[in-house]
């Protein structure tokens, strides 16, 4: 590991204005509320969490496809320059995003060839008839593929497609949002295994945004927990899989339907909170089964539990206060 | 098995002369829970709006489907009519889009109770008021005045489910219902499913391609690929020893939860196309247990053990002392 690591994100906050009604207040959204994290070279950072919890929008905002409204993204040591500049142009060469949906991120007008040749072309990196057909066999497909298009192309091999595209300016960082959600089972084996294969031999480091704890391990050198808007516990996938420290995560495990094994599930009570209308103190303290009186009063802050040094923003995890009753 | 609630027989469906179902054999028991598990396009969803009817008019639809003693394809739709939302529900995976955005849930739920158990006014609404209660909805009262929009997803499943139960059914089919859900959301309805399943004895068929969600909730599973039943098994059974190499494929692919951290034993390439099937097993292609005699004929289902069905030529060989 280096001293800097490639991407640092720094108390990370993106708010939101959201009106209620057509003469309703504004009400504020913290979609993101003091996200910290790290990511070195050649390694992946699992972000996990439900939906609306602001993982996919850390991901943006680390690319700086948008803008905090507090903290800050430094790449390589140095700010992340503001979006639009030619300098924050020259960065975004060094690193791409993949999303969930390959057919609606491909131009369906355009070749896939075509398509891998785009960045270099933006980026004005030569050589590009080869490159296209060594990107094209580096992900898996032939390069006489290159002269198909979107729709001649199955789920599996469209992903492919884009993974080519977003390697083409050889990033230092991708960042993947769901990206195997919306294919089959089979494929998304085919996907993870190229994503760990590509990454063993390019040397990317990935922000892997995904709702499958499952799919997190498989890729994962780390894992971060995400509940509205903030990391709630981060460590070593099994480490977080096997005995996870934080109530939700907890009950994240436990909800992970699990073939021949029938283990009992913690039934979370009641619906993901509204970001709009965040409960007081700790964010999850109504739905959870250990909260105590603390808990509803007071923030607990992510850091390191005394004893195994797992990072985990829970008082009753950091021993602070007993809980409430047996988890 | 004892006398079937509900037997499919040798169903096919054509979409334009493209095969869709090539011939599917399958038979629920009253109060059973089966699981039909497959990709996308394997024919899991297409199997069960055929058998009630609900396909669009240019599939042609082949076979019988026996509910009880009567035929239902081809059926005057007078009987299908009682048939459907009656003795058989269906639920579908995004609640939101099933429900009417412009009317109360109240009045959408004692809708169905006017249809199937022609309950009017006061006795409706409370009816409706008592499922709201039973499928977990709180505050139910206050509940039946909402409009769709103003409940969550999980929510909007509960109200699904509880016009489902509008007509007391024998059997619940139920397609993909957690699968636009968060997984903490998901282990609620699938928790849900169980209880009402325990409390009113009524079947369950649970389409989904999540071979998790399927071992969690039902005893007996049906895998699909390409318009056929290729595998079917208790459920523990099937996790234990599955015997079609698709199966083994689908298990092979799930990430595991601990051990080490190895590549996952992908099934290569896709599934076919319905127009180009292959000859003979469509999985022969990607099968990585495949024998020339595999493309010579579609191979049928083998009884491997009582109960355990398994339509591959290795299957039937392993039986045969050689």
């Amino acid at each position: 590991m280096s001293a800097v690591p490639l991407l640092e994100a720094t108390g990370l906050t993106r708010r939101y204005a959201m009106r209620r009604g057509l003469f309703g207040r504004p009400v504020e959204v913290r979609a993101v509320d003091g996200v910290s994290l790290a990511l070195e070279r050649g390694r992946t950072l699992g972000l996990v969490g439900e939906s609306g919890c602001g993982k996919s929008t850390t991901g943006r905002l680390v690319l700086g496809l948008e803008r905090p409204d507090a903290g800050g993204v430094a790449f390589e040591g140095r700010p992340m320059p503001a979006p639009g500049t030619p300098a924050w142009r020259a960065l975004r060469a060094r690193m791409q995003m993949v999303f969930q949906d390959p057919l609606g991120a491909l131009d369906r007008r355009m070749t896939i060839g075509a398509q891998i040749a785009e960045p270099l072309e933006i980026h004005s990196i030569g050589g590009r008839p080869e490159r296209v057909a060594q990107l094209l066999r580096d992900v898996g497909l032939r390069p006489d593929q290159a002269g198909r298009y979107p729709h001649e192309l199955s789920g599996g091999q469209r992903q492919r497609a884009v993974l080519a595209r977003a390697l083409a300016t050889e990033p230092a960082l991708l960042v993947c949002d769901e990206p195997i959600s919306a294919l089959d089972v089979s494929i998304q084996a085919q996907v993870m295994n190229l994503l760990v294969e590509l990454q063993a031999r390019l040397g990317t480091a990935i922000l892997f945004v995904s709702h499958d704890l499952r799919a997190v391990r498989q890729v994962s050198h780390r894992v971060a927990v995400m509940y509205l808007g903030r990391i709630v516990e981060e460590g070593e996938p099994d480490a977080v899989l096997h005995d996870p420290a934080h109530p939700y995560a907890q009950a994240l495990v436990s909800a992970i339907p699990h073939p021949g094994r029938r283990q009992r599930r913690i039934l979370l009570q009641g619906d993901p909170p509204n970001p709009a209308d965040r409960p007081s103190g700790c964010a999850f303290h109504p739905r959870c089964p250990v909260a105590t009186t603390l808990c509803a009063r007071e923030d607990p802050v992510l850091k390191p539990r005394p004893g195994d040094g797992r990072h985990v923003a829970c008082h009753v995890a950091q021993g602070e206060v007993p809980a409430r009753r047996a988890a | 098995m004892s006398e079937p609630l509900i037997a499919l027989r040798g169903l096919t469906v054509d979409f334009d002369g493209a095969p869709a179902l090539r011939g599917i054999d399958l038979a629920v028991a009253p109060g059973e829970a089966l699981g039909l598990v497959g990709e996308s396009g394997c024919g899991k969803s297409v199997t069960w709006l055929a058998a009630l009817g609900l396909l669009p008019g240019r599939a042609r639809v082949g076979g019988s489907v026996r509910l009880g003693g009567e035929e239902l394809l081809g059926a005057p739709p007078a009987l299908l009519d009682r048939v459907r939302g009656g003795r058989v529900a269906m639920i579908f995976q995004d609640p939101a889009s099933s429900l009417n955005p412009v009317h109360r849930i109240g009045r959408q739920v004692a809708e169905a109770l006017g249809l199937h158990r022609g309950l009017r006014g006061a006795a409706a609404r409370a009816e409706a008021r008592r499922l709201l209660d039973q499928v977990g909805i709180p505050d139910a009262g206050r509940r039946l005045d909402a409009y769709p929009h103003e409940l969550s997803g999980g929510q909007s499943q509960r109200v699904m489910i509880a016009m489902a139960l509008a007509g007391r059914p024998e059997l619940l089919v139920a397609d993909e219902p957690t699968t636009a859900l968060d997984v903490t959301i998901q282990a609620q309805i699938l928790d849900l499913l169980g209880a009402l399943r325990r409390e009113t004895g009524m079947a369950l068929v649970l389409i989904s391609h999540d071979l998790g969600v399927v071992a969690e909730t039902c005893e007996r599973v049906a895998v699909m690929y390409a318009g056929r039943i290729v595998e079917e098994a208790p459920v523990g059974r099937l996790f234990d020893r599955p015997t079609h190499p698709y199966t083994q494929g689908l298990l092979g692919a799930l990430p595991p939860l601990d051990g080490p951290r190895r590549p996952l034993a992908a099934i290569p390439g896709g599934v076919p196309e319905p127009g180009a099937m292959p000859p003979g097993c469509a999985f022969a292609p990607r099968c990585p247990q495949a024998m020339a005699a595999c493309a010579a004929g579609v191979p049928e289902a083998i009884a491997v053990e009582p109960g355990h069905a398994a339509a591959c030529l290795r299957a039937a060989r392993a039986l045969v002392p050689a």
